[in-house]
């Protein structure tokens, strides 16, 4: 991955890649509620938002580095993430806990 | 120059970070999960969209744009709903919401607080469908003392006792 990016002057990407750093922060911090969270709705919640924060980062490094590839990484995992909350949720109630 | 989009670009990126910084914040500080679910969907999902229209923005016009707007609205959409499954499921498990009688429990009890919360747990133990009534109960209560406490110092226990009829323990 090149550090090329035809779309936007360096300051705005420097702002990007700042924003998707700061989302990555956010994601490590709520890793507290995954560990600690006293039911595993909790924890659900936690991956949930984490997942959310990971597609926002791919697709500001899409619009940082000038690469819209990334923007399908990031659509995918979207995808993905939703899907795996929903089955988490629905697994709970119907076999019980997941540790 | 800076552009009027390269300014629409910096100032949707910064709202997207401030409203996932108080999605993080809500998520570690909130007492109970049905309002972490609250934190979680709807400032996280606000965060995401504006960080999404930023991206949207810089690519300008052309079919990435159109994937990023369709990211944006596929987030929109499935977020909350996720956030919305996650909490139907906790209230198919029986867990109960979090009301101001766990917090008396725990930090101890006050003046105008008392009359406040046994005034909010009792709708709260109904059961039937009492969860979104207790959330609303707790928020408006939790504003209750502190407002009406200083206004009215010495009739905070008369219109309790008139109203609830009886302690609750």
């Amino acid at each position: 991955m090149t550090a090329a990016d035809p779309v936007v002057s360096p300051l705005i990407a420097e702002v990007l890649l700042a924003a998707a750093g700061a989302f990555v922060l956010f994601g490590i911090v709520v890793f507290y509620r995954v560990y600690h969270g006293p039911t595993v709705q909790d924890r659900v919640i936690g991956v949930n938002v984490v997942g959310s924060n990971t597609v926002v980062v791919i697709a500001l490094l899409a619009a940082a580095f000038g690469q819209p590839a990334l923007l399908d990484v990031a659509l995918v995992y979207a995808l993905l993430n939703f899907l795996m909350s929903i089955a988490l949720s629905k697994f709970t109630v119907e076999r019980g806990e997941v540790f | 120059m800076v552009a009027a989009s390269e300014i629409a670009i910096v100032a949707l990126a910064a709202g997207g970070v401030f409203f996932a910084f108080v999605a993080a914040v809500g998520l570690l500080r909130l007492p109970d999960l049905y309002t972490r679910a609250h934190a979680a969907s709807k400032s996280d999902t606000l965060g995401a969209v504006l960080s999404l229209a930023a991206v949207a923005l810089v690519f300008g016009t052309g079919t990435t744009t159109v994937k990023t707007v369709f990211l944006l609205a596929f987030m929109f959409v499935t977020n909350p709903t996720a956030a919305h499954a996650i909490a139907r499921a906790a209230h198919d498990q029986g867990i109960e919401p979090w009301t101001l009688a766990d917090r008396e429990t725990e930090v101890g009890p006050t003046g105008g607080a008392e009359e406040a919360d046994r005034a909010a747990s009792e709708p709260a133990t109904d059961g039937g469908s009492p969860d979104a009534a207790s959330e609303w109960t707790n928020t408006t209560s939790a504003v209750g003392p502190e407002t009406t406490g200083e206004s009215e110092p010495g009739e905070d226990s008369k219109p309790a006792d008139g109203r609830i009829g009886g302690t609750k323990e």
